[in-house]
C-alpha cells in the first residue's frame, strides 16, 4: 500500500459522500435528457435511438406558442429589470450608510424572502381586482410580476461588479475634464458592462424558470412553457416532454457559462 | 503676484460633526509659485492629501479659498479646473489602451482627433513608451504604468501638476530613476509640479521648496536647505534627518546642557530653557589630544559602510550619535571605550522652540 | 459643513432615491405592496364564486386551525388542515437535515481541492441551483414512478417482484426536495469551509484530539454559521414548496403551498387562502429573525 502524507482536511468518508451527491445531482437529469432521444415514447424501456421528439415537440403549434411567450416574457422582464436594477445599483452602492439605504436593499431582496407561493397569491389577488376594475387581460401582468422578482437577481452581480471598482477611476475622470455624464458614459458604464450582462444573464434565466408565480398571475389561454409542462406532466408523460426539458436546459446551461464567463475575475 | 500658481487662504477641513468631529487641516495658507517643484512633505494623517485633494477638487474646504493664477477656483468642479493628478493608484483605465488613457482628457474636452493624436504621440515620447502605445495598462510594469499615468496627467497641459505620492508603489531603484525622470520633467515643460510624499528623502532631493506639514497643519515652509539647516522646531527637526535633541538652559550666546557643560549658541537664538538639536554629521570626531570643544567616550559603533554611526557619552552622561566617515581619517572608527574630542561645525548647534 | 459639502450630501441622497424609485416603484406594485392588501383579504368574507365580499370576519383566521361543525356550530381543532401542517413542517425540517448530512461532506470536499478543480465542481453545484425546478422534479419523477426506470431496472434485475408504489407518497416528496434544494446548503457551507483555517485542525490534532473531536469541538463551532445561512434558505423554500409536493406528492400528499392553492380553486376560500399565506409569510420571517441573530451572534468567527 503506498502511503499517504498526513492530510488535516481530509475526513474519512467525505469524498465518498461527496462524489454520490455529484452523481446524484446529474443522473436524474442526464437520464431525462438521454430518454428525450429515445425511440419509442416510453420514459423507462430504452427503444434505440432516434431524434424523433425534437421534431414532433416542434410542430406542435402549442409549444412553438407557449415557448414564445416565454421568450417574450423573459426578454422584456430581464431587460426592464437589469435596466432598474442598473440605476438601483448606481444609487446604492459606493456612499455613506444611510437608514434610507437599508429600506431599499429590504425592498429590492424581498422577493428573495418571501415564499414564491406568498407572492403568487399576493398577485392573484391584487391583479384580479385590477382585471376586474381595467377589463385588461394582457401580458402586461405577468412581464410586471417577472420583472419585480428578477430585479434581485439583476441587482446582485452588477452591485457587486459596482463594489469591486475602483473608485479613483472616475475621480481621475473628472480631473481629465469628463464630466458627470461623460464619466458614466466612458468609464462607470463600460467596466460596469460584464454585471450588467450577467446580471441580465441571472434575471432571463429566473424567469424563464418560473413556474409558481406564473401560474397564479396568468389569465387564460397565457401559459408559459414551464406551467405548459406542468399540465402536460399531470395528464401523460411522453419523451416529447423530455426533448422540450433538454432544449431548455441547454439555453440554461448556455446562460450561465457565458454569466460565469463574465463574473470570472480576470488580471 | 504674476508668479502665483496656487495661492490657498485659511483653509480648513472638518470631517462628521460636533463631539465626532475631526479637523483634518487647520487654517493652513500656502503660496505656491509658478514653474515650481513644490512638495508638502509630512507622516500619513498630516492633511498634505486633504489638502492636494482640494487643490484637484475633489474636496471642498469646510473653509477658505483657492486660487489659481489670481481667480478664486475653491466652487469649481475638478473636470473645470486646468490641474491634473498623478495619483498613487495611477488609476488608469482598464478598458482603455494606454494611447485612449493619454488623449482621454483632450478627447473629453471634445478636441480634434488629429491634434490628440499629436499631442498623445509627444507625451509617449516624453514618458519614452512610444512602443507600448496600443497595450492595455495590466499589460505594463508597474513603472511604465506609472510613466503612462504621468503622460496622461500631462498630455492636457495643465497649469499644475499634483502628483499623491507617485513613487510609493515603486522598488527603491526604479523609485531613484522616476525622481530624476520627473526633476527633468519639471525642468523641461516648466509645469508647476505640486508634489505629495511622506519620504523625506525624496523631498530633499527633488524640490524646489517644501511645506513640512503635522496634524493638520503647516509646521514650515522653505527650500530643502533651510529646512534642514533650520527647523522650526523639534518636530521638523526630528522628521527631517537625524537629529540628537539636548533639553538646555540657553543665556545669552551660552546653552547648558546637565547642569555643567556650557556650548556657544547664536545670539538671535530664544532664550531659557530650550532643545538644543545637533545634527549627527556636524559632530566632528577627533583623536582625544587634538583640541576640541568636549571630550567624548565611545559606547558603541556600528559600521554602516560610507560611515559609521557612533554613540557618545559626555562627562555628564548625555549620550549624543555622530557620524564618522570612513574615508576622511583613512580608517574605521575607534573603537569602543576610546577617549575623544568632539568638534561642531559652524551653525550646527541649533536653539529649538519647543 | 460649508455650503459646498451640505450640496454634496444632499444631493446624494437625492439622487440614491431617484436611481432607485423605478425598480421600488415595480416592486411596491408587483411584489411588496400586494402582501398587505393579501392581509386585507384574509380578514373578509369568501365569495359563492371565489374571490371575496366585503364584509369583516375572522372566520378565515379561525379555520386556519379550528374547525366549526355544521350541525351543532362547535368549534374543534381543524385534523385535516393540522395534518397538512404537520407534514409540510416534518417534511422541510428533515430535508433541511438530510441536506446537511450529505451537503457537509460535499462542501468540504470542494472546499479542500486544488484551485482549478474547486471552482469547476462549484460551477456543477451552481448549474442545478439554476436550471429550471420543474425539469429537475419532474426528472426524479420519472425515475421514481410505478412504470419508471427504478422499477422497471429493479424489476429487471429481480430484486422485486412487483413495482414499488414510490411516486405519491411523503417519501417521494422527501426525495425531490432533498435533490432540488441540495445545492443551497451546499453554497454557503462551502462559503463557511472556504474561510476556515486548515491550520486549526492540525494544531487540534497536535492537542491529542481525535477525527471526531476535531470535528464536534473544532470544525462544525467554527461553520456554524454557514450551517445556519444553509439550513434557512433549505427550510424556506421548503416550507413553501408548490412544485416539488404536487409533481411528486400528489394530491393526497399536499403540504401548505398546495393547500393555499386550493382556496383560490377547487376550495373558492380566498380569505383563508390569504390569511394560510400571511401564517406561512410569518413563519418564514420568525426564521429569518432567529437566523439573523444566531448570524450575528456568531459574527466574530466568521
Amino acid at each position: 500500500m503506498a502511503r499517504r502524507d498526513f492530510s488535516a482536511a481530509r475526513l474519512p468518508g467525505f469524498a465518498t459522500i461527496a462524489i454520490t451527491v455529484f452523481v446524484a445531482l446529474y443522473a436524474p437529469i442526464l437520464m431525462l435528457v438521454a430518454y428525450s432521444f429515445n425511440a419509442g415514447d416510453s420514459i423507462a424501456i430504452w427503444e434505440g435511438f432516434s431524434l424523433k421528439w425534437y421534431p414532433v415537440a416542434w410542430n406542435n403549434a402549442e409549444v412553438r406558442e407557449v415557448t414564445l411567450r416565454s421568450l417574450t416574457i423573459a426578454a422584456t422582464a430581464s431587460v426592464l429589470s437589469t435596466t432598474v436594477a442598473t440605476m438601483a445599483a448606481l444609487g446604492t452602492t459606493r456612499r455613506r450608510q444611510t437608514r434610507g439605504q437599508t429600506f431599499i436593499y429590504l425592498l429590492i431582496n424581498q422577493p428573495l424572502m418571501v415564499p414564491e407561493i406568498v407572492t403568487a397569491v399576493a398577485l392573484l389577488i391584487f391583479f384580479a381586482s385590477i382585471k376586474v376594475a381595467t377589463g385588461y387581460q394582457g401580458l402586461g401582468y405577468l412581464i410586471a410580476a417577472h420583472t419585480a422578482f428578477c430585479i434581485p437577481f439583476a441587482y446582485l452581480p452588477i452591485r457587486a461588479r459596482l463594489e469591486g471598482m475602483d473608485l479613483t477611476l472616475e475621480i481621475a475622470a473628472g480631473d481629465l475634464y469628463a464630466s458627470s455624464w461623460q464619466t458614466f458614459r466612458h468609464v462607470t458604464l463600460p467596466l460596469l458592462a460584464p454585471g450588467i450582462g450577467a446580471g441580465m444573464m441571472l434575471a432571463f434565466v429566473t424567469s424563464l424558470d418560473d413556474v409558481v408565480i406564473t401560474l397564479f398571475v396568468k389569465s387564460a389561454g397565457q401559459d408559459t412553457l414551464p406551467t405548459y409542462m406542468l399540465a402536460q406532466i399531470r395528464r401523460s408523460v411522453s419523451a416529447e416532454v423530455n426533448a422540450i426539458s433538454t432544449l431548455l436546459l441547454l439555453l440554461t446551461v448556455l446562460l450561465l457559462t457565458a454569466f460565469f464567463l463574465l463574473t470570472r475575475k480576470r488580471d | 503676484m504674476r508668479d502665483v500658481a496656487i495661492e490657498a487662504v485659511s483653509l480648513r477641513k472638518v470631517y462628521g460633526t460636533d463631539q465626532h468631529a475631526v479637523v483634518a487641516l487647520d487654517d493652513v495658507s500656502i503660496s505656491i509659485r509658478k514653474g515650481e517643484f513644490f512638495t508638502l512633505l509630512g507622516p500619513s494623517g498630516c492633511g498634505k492629501t486633504t489638502l492636494l485633494k482640494m487643490i484637484a477638487g475633489f474636496e471642498t474646504p469646510s473653509e477658505g479659498n483657492i486660487l489659481l493664477n489670481g481667480h478664486d477656483i475653491t466652487e469649481q468642479p475638478p473636470n473645470r479646473r486646468p490641474v491634473n493628478t498623478v495619483f498613487q493608484s495611477y488609476a488608469l483605465f482598464p478598458h482603455l489602451t494606454v494611447r485612449q488613457n493619454v488623449g482621454f482628457g483632450l478627447s473629453m474636452l471634445g478636441r480634434p482627433a488629429a491634434e490628440i493624436d499629436e499631442v498623445v504621440n509627444r507625451a509617449l515620447g516624453l514618458v519614452k513608451l512610444e512602443a507600448m502605445a496600443d497595450r492595455k495598462p495590466q499589460q505594463l510594469s508597474g513603472g511604465q504604468q506609472q510613466r503612462v499615468a504621468l503622460a496622461r496627467a500631462l498630455a492636457p497641459s495643465p497649469e499644475v501638476l499634483l502628483l499623491d505620492e507617485p513613487l510609493s508603489a515603486l522598488d527603491l531603484k526604479l523609485r531613484k530613476e522616476m525622481q530624476t525622470e520627473l526633476k527633468r520633467l519639471q525642468l523641461e515643460l516648466g509645469i508647476t509640479f505640486i508634489f505629495v510624499t511622506h519620504d523625506q528623502e525624496e523631498a530633499l532631493t527633488m524640490s524646489d521648496r517644501i511645506a513640512v506639514m503635522s496634524s493638520g497643519n503647516l509646521l514650515q515652509v522653505g527650500t530643502p536647505k533651510e529646512i534642514y539647516n533650520h527647523p522650526v522646531n523639534r518636530f521638523v527637526a526630528d522628521f527631517i534627518g537625524e537629529t540628537n535633541f539636548i533639553p538646555a538652559q540657553v543665556a545669552g550666546t551660552t546653552a547648558t546642557i546637565g547642569g555643567d557643560i556650557a556650548l556657544p549658541v547664536d545670539p538671535a537664538s530664544p532664550q531659557g530653557s530650550h532643545t538644543l538639536a545637533v545634527r549627527p554629521e556636524h559632530i566632528r570626531i577627533v583623536p582625544s589630544g587634538a583640541e576640541a570643544t568636549l571630550r567624548a567616550l565611545i559606547t558603541e559603533s556600528v559600521y554602516f559602510g560610507t560611515d559609521s554611526h557612533v554613540r557618545l557619552r559626555l562627562a555628564n552622561d548625555i549620550e549624543l550619535v555622530a557620524r564618522f566617515q570612513s574615508d576622511e581619517a583613512g580608517g574605521d572608527a575607534p573603537p569602543v571605550d576610546t577617549e575623544v574630542g568632539l568638534i561642531f561645525a559652524p551653525g550646527a548647534l541649533q536653539v529649538l522652540e519647543d | 459643513m460649508s455650503a459646498g459639502e451640505e450640496k454634496t450630501a444632499r444631493g446624494e441622497t437625492r439622487s440614491m432615491w431617484l436611481l432607485s424609485s423605478p425598480a421600488l416603484i415595480i416592486l411596491i406594485f408587483a411584489a411588496a405592496g400586494p402582501l398587505l392588501i393579501m392581509l386585507v383579504y384574509s380578514f373578509l368574507a369568501p365569495g359563492k364564486y371565489g374571490n371575496v365580499v366585503w364584509e369583516f370576519s375572522t372566520d378565515a383566521w379561525v379555520s386556519t386551525v379550528l374547525t366549526r361543525d355544521i350541525f351543532d356550530g362547535t368549534l374543534s381543532l381543524a385534523d385535516a388542515h393540522l395534518k397538512i401542517f404537520w407534514r409540510s413542517v416534518k417534511l422541510s425540517l428533515i430535508t433541511t437535515f438530510f441536506t446537511f448530512l450529505v451537503g457537509f461532506p460535499t462542501a468540504w470536499f470542494i472546499a479542500t481541492r486544488q484551485e482549478r478543480s474547486r471552482a469547476a465542481l462549484l460551477f456543477l453545484i451552481t448549474i442545478p441551483f439554476w436550471t429550471n425546478l420543474l425539469i429537475r422534479t419532474f426528472a426524479i419523477n420519472q425515475i421514481i414512478r410505478t412504470e419508471g426506470m427504478l422499477n422497471t431496472f429493479l424489476l429487471w434485475l429481480g430484486v422485486i417482484d412487483e413495482p414499488l408504489i414510490l411516486l405519491y407518497t411523503d417519501f417521494a416528496v422527501f426525495i425531490g426536495m432533498t435533490y432540488v434544494y441540495l445545492p443551497l446548503m451546499v453554497l454557503p457551507l462551502f462559503a463557511a469551509i472556504d474561510r476556515f483555517d486548515m491550520r486549526l485542525i492540525e494544531a487540534a490534532y497536535d492537542l491529542y484530539a481525535s477525527r471526531w473531536q476535531v470535528l464536534r469541538k473544532v470544525i462544525l463551532p467554527i461553520v456554524k454559521p454557514g450551517i445556519i445561512a444553509g439550513s434557512i434558505l433549505v427550510f424556506i423554500p421548503s416550507l413553501g414548496a408548490y412544485v416539488t409536493p404536487r409533481i411528486l406528492g400528489g394530491g393526497r400528499n399536499m403540504m401548505i403551498g398546495n393547500f393555499i392553492e386550493m382556496q383560490f380553486g377547487p376550495g373558492r376560500n380566498w380569505p383563508l387562502g390569504a390569511a394560510l399565506s400571511v401564517l406561512l409569510l410569518v413563519i418564514v420571517a420568525a426564521a429569518l429573525i432567529v437566523y439573523t441573530r444566531a448570524a450575528t451572534k456568531e459574527g466574530p468567527h466568521g
